[in-house]
């Protein structure tokens, strides 16, 4: 008796339960709300496929008729059956590995001083905020800096290289071949354009860096001095291997970016027109006139026609490839090292 | 620093077993002797920029002997602990008053190097924190530090490090794995291991057992006992039963409104034998405390 007395209850009380669970009509507002973001999502996807699909379509041309030529001839925008990319795709490669060698070193080592030295001070927070400002400066105002103070600079190298070159010692020669090099068309080469790149994308190492050594927990740092280790110990042997994978991806990503600039190279005076380098040595074209992908798709955007169209939408998308290897790279990086703690 | 016997042969063979706890371990340690002074603290108080987290500590830590920290959340027990090894060195705006020796010398003289004084003294963590290295590496470390490179050498010393957290048994055939594979109780012994290899005076450990659970909080107790004899140990605990457990003298610190904030100063209230606060402290409040009326 009592057993069902406890069974009814439990029924009776089950379908009340039920009936408070059950979802009484469609949550309107739920509904807008999702709506808007798939459509935010679809507009932005759109744009990145139809920007493909157009530069694919405009330059079919060139990869049907002559994909070996384009990406063998130099710069030429006299004519399109000898215009190609093979200059501007060099440009870029020793821009990359320039603004590696200049920028990374030296936004890492302002990251480790901002981060595991400077943490306390007020400079350090003044520092932090200025480095964020520089990161939005136009890329434009890199390339004045590039012209007023890397090419005056290097054009400068030329009259001490001069000098050392005509000493007796086989050393100062040396640096006198190095200088020559670095100077060379009066200072509007590629290594005033790497420089400009460099400063370019120095605050963005700077900021992403200092996020992955921030992302260190404490306690491998306590752990490191607990027994016994200087802080330069602490920080060259755990961690900044700790933060590498971090600090290896954000520059990667600031090395696409600089990748793709146009502004600071035409400043410093990267060609526009045509750049064929003929049979000249590596060393000759390393100080003379460069060009870069960028500049050349902007030279190849500027002249008329359906075929100039075709060879610009090329260029554009060799770009394109180089940037998305260097963020597939990145992204590899990333999943491949990623650590948990 | 002289080896032990090796009193770790029968402890490393407890792989899984559970160690038996004497929970009248107190009572044995019944007549502590007066050691030598290790660490001598007059009139301590530290600052965390203008709050003074904690005050009025005078305490001694004496050789090969087990001192236990006890009292409520808040209390300065940590911020203490840290002095000694000068790990508040880290925190921005610490500040140290009073004075700190260490066998008679300064801890916070101007002459004195926080790195050297961190060699001397080891500390372990609250949360493990094994380096993401292998675990081969986690031990040579500090002896590297130190100059030790011959192969050989690392090995003995990584063996017997291992040896004497009781973890040897249990990692040797897979030295060269990563520490973050090792389960919570077998990294804080890698933690007491590495902190061991580089042969420090004194090991702190800061809450070493708060993570863990009952089987590996009771190995690690075992474990202090064993290494008891080659060092001195300072322990914080929230745990009253393992100050009671291992400690041969224990400090109690509580918190006090302060009258100008609401903000709670720590300070010590009684320090003295284990046996003595647990069972006849001197003080109201630590006798309420240890009987659980109060914290």
């Amino acid at each position: 008796m009592a057993l069902t007395t406890i069974g009814s209850a439990g029924g009776s009380s089950a379908r009340s339960i039920t009936e408070g669970l059950t979802r009484r009509g469609i949550d309107a507002r739920s509904k807008v709300v999702e709506g808007l973001l798939v459509a935010s999502l679809t507009a932005s996807l759109l744009i990145l496929v139809v920007l493909v699909v157009d530069i694919v379509q405009r330059s079919w041309p060139v990869w049907t008729e002559r994909p070996g030529d384009f990406l063998r001839d130099g710069l030429n925008s006299a004519s399109t059956s000898s215009a190609g990319v093979f200059s501007a795709v060099r440009g870029t490669i020793i821009l990359a590995v320039i603004v590696g060698v200049v920028a990374f070193p030296l936004g890492i080592a302002c990251a480790v001083y901002l981060e595991e030295y400077a943490t306390k001070s007020r400079f350090a927070s003044w520092t932090r905020v200025n480095v964020r400002n520089l990161a939005g400066v136009p890329s434009i105002v890199y390339g004045l800096l590039g012209l007023g103070i890397f090419v005056k600079a290097l054009n400068g190298l030329g009259e001490p290289a001069n000098d050392l070159q005509g000493s007796g010692f086989f050393g100062l020669r040396w640096l006198g071949n190095l200088l020559n090099l670095l100077s060379g068309n009066s200072g509007r080469n590629i290594f005033a354009g790497g420089l400009a790149l460099s400063a370019l994308v120095l605050p963005i190492v700077v900021i992403t860096a200092s996020e992955a050594l921030r992302a260190v927990p404490r306690s491998i740092r306590e752990g490191a001095l607990g027994v016994g280790a200087t802080q330069w110990e602490t920080v060259r042997h755990h961690v900044l291997p700790a933060a590498a994978p971090g600090i290896l991806t954000g520059t990667v990503l600031s090395l696409a970016r600089a990748t793709g600039e146009a502004a600071p190279l035409l400043l410093v005076g990267a060609v526009t027109g045509t750049l064929i380098t003929g049979d000249k040595s590596f060393v000759e074209q390393l100080s003379g006139p460069f060009t870069a992908l960028p500049v050349a798709i902007f030279s190849y955007a500027r002249q008329a026609g359906d075929d100039w169209r075709a060879v610009t939408g090329a260029a554009a998308l060799v770009l394109l490839v180089l940037v998305l290897i260097m963020n597939g790279f990145a992204i590899a990086l990333r999943n491949r090292y990623d650590r948990k703690w | 620093m002289t080896e032990s016997g090796d009193p770790m042969n029968a402890l490393s063979d407890t792989a899984a077993a559970v160690p038996t706890i004497d929970l009248h371990a107190a009572e044995a340690h019944q007549s502590v002797s007066d050691g030598t002074v290790v660490f001598q603290t007059s009139d301590l108080a530290v600052y965390y920029g203008d709050f003074r987290a904690v005050r009025e500590v005078e305490l001694s830590i004496r050789q090969n002997e087990i001192t236990a920290f006890i009292g409520p959340s808040g209390c300065g027990k940590s911020t203490v602990l840290r002095c000694f090894d000068r790990m508040n060195d880290l925190i921005e705006g610490a500040r140290v008053e009073g004075r700190i020796t260490y066998h008679g010398v300064d801890l916070y003289g101007p002459d004195v190097d926080a790195v050297e004084v961190r060699r001397r003294i080891g500390m372990v963590f609250q949360k493990p924190n094994p380096f993401p290295k292998s675990i081969y590496d986690n031990l040579a470390f500090g002896p590297r530090l130190n100059g030790v490179k011959k192969k050989g050498q690392l090995d003995a010393i990584v063996e017997n490090s291992l040896k004497r957290a009781a973890l040897w048994d249990e990692v040797k055939d897979r030295l060269g794995a990563s520490a973050m594979g090792l389960s919570g109780g077998q990294q804080q012994r890698l933690c007491i291991a590495r902190c061991v290899a580089v042969e420090p005076e004194v090991i702190l450990m800061d809450e070493p057992c708060s993570a863990l659970d009952p089987i590996a909080t009771a190995r690690i107790e075992e474990l202090m006992q064993e290494i008891k004899n080659d060092f001195t140990i300072v322990i914080v605990t929230h745990n009253m039963q393992q100050a009671a457990r291992v400690s041969d003298r224990t400090a109690f610190f509580t918190t006090e409104i302060n009258p100008d904030s609401d903000r709670r100063t720590g300070r010590l209230v009684e320090f003295d034998q284990t046996t003595k606060i647990f069972s006849n402290p001197d003080d109201e409040r630590t006798e309420m405390y240890v009987t659980g009326r109060f914290g």
